[in-house]
């Protein structure tokens, strides 16, 4: 049911329900609109993104053990 | 830290750009002082074009280009920075359409951000109009695990060789064809649930060192949905449920209309027909 990666989102002023923080990155990385600022033409490029979702996964194989879902 | 090479002074701020909503009465604004920005401080303002820009005061040591390189990677940092930003946009959605902004938007100051409202306004207005009235809903689809021993029968020992192949083979052939069964069943209910929803799209299924579910994730769909017929389409899901007992299905939301805001629609977008 919980995932290793929704903690309890604090910073929910209103208490919405926290939300799974794959489910955000979905939304947040992969889509939204692309207003191109002065720094993120390279920022918002997809390619930069799969990049940190590599490291992304690769950090979180790491911190959890196969047998225990956390 | 960044380099200051000329006597100007540097710009060590930028703007980090939330999201983009209608514009409003200067009380109403006033209000966006209550929600907290990517650092904890209050989010601004910035008019123009009868849009409203909805920023953070972003510091360019940690969110210019080259820190957001690194930052981006370290996924303590990423969280924190997702949860506020969504904070943000969540909180804007409450009150009204918002458009809202890919992570990591950075300006290097308001007149840029004032600028690309200008530049952008009609693009901006349509979003706005096509989410009004609508939410974003989100319904994951997960290999029901019961399913995936139907054939594994008592495989005790290898016994003779060519016994073991077969078994094994047939095993391979059990779960390619349980694949193939999930993924029709995932198709089927991400074109029913599009039928209901103004539109619905497919994103990539999660990694499950990501998810933290076990279960392989066959659907991964984001749906536009009118409020007035949210009662329908959160029956639907569960028929649609009951209807494929060889998928799980989850439904997420309310969410803020991120997948529903891209410059071009991408090939896996599906119209659904309104209504």
């Amino acid at each position: 049911m919980t995932t290793a990666l929704a903690p309890s989102s604090a910073d929910d002023p209103l208490g919405y329900r926290p939300v799974a923080l794959v489910d955000l990155l979905d939304r947040v990385l992969a889509t939204g609109v692309v207003i191109s600022g002065d720094i993120t033409l390279a920022i918002a490029d997809v390619d930069l993104v799969r990049i940190s979702l590599r490291a992304l996964v690769a950090s979180v194989g790491a911190l959890t053990q196969p047998e225990d879902g956390g | 830290m960044v380099d200051v090479a000329t006597d100007l002074p540097a710009a060590t701020t930028g703007a980090w750009l939330h999201g983009v909503v209608r514009d409003a009465d200067p009380a109403t604004l006033a209000t966006l002082a209550t929600i907290a920005g990517i650092d904890g401080g209050p989010v601004r303002a910035v008019s123009a074009a009868g849009l409203v820009a909805v920023v953070s005061t972003a510091p360019l040591d940690e969110y210019g280009e080259e820190p957001l390189r690194r930052n981006l990677e370290d996924l303590v940092w990423l969280e924190r920075v997702a949860r506020a930003h969504h904070a943000v946009v969540e909180a804007l959605a409450r009150r009204g359409p918002v458009v809202p902004a890919r992570l990591a938007t950075v300006h290097t100051d308001d007149g840029r951000v004032a600028g690309t409202l200008a530049a952008r306004r009609a693009e901006l207005v349509a979003a706005l109009d096509r989410l009004t009235g609508r939410g974003e809903w989100g319904v994951k689809g997960f290999l029901v695990p019961g399913a995936a021993t139907v054939t594994a029968g008592t495989a005790a020992a290898g016994g003779v060789g060519t016994a073991y192949l077969r078994r094994r083979r047939a095993q391979l052939t059990a779960r390619e064809e349980r694949q193939q069964l999930a993924s029709a069943a995932a198709d089927a209910v991400h074109s029913a649930l599009c039928e209901l929803a103004v539109v619905g799209r497919r994103h990539a299924p999660q990694d499950r060192r990501l998810s933290g579910v076990p279960a392989p994730m066959v659907l991964n769909g984001a749906y536009l949905v009118d409020v007035a017929a949210l009662p329908r389409f959160k029956e639907l899901v569960g028929s649609l449920g009951r209807r494929h007992p060889g998928l799980e299905l989850e439904l997420t939301g309310p969410w803020p209309a991120y997948s529903f805001v891209a410059d071009r629609p991408e090939p896996a977008l599906t119209v659904g027909r309104p209504g």
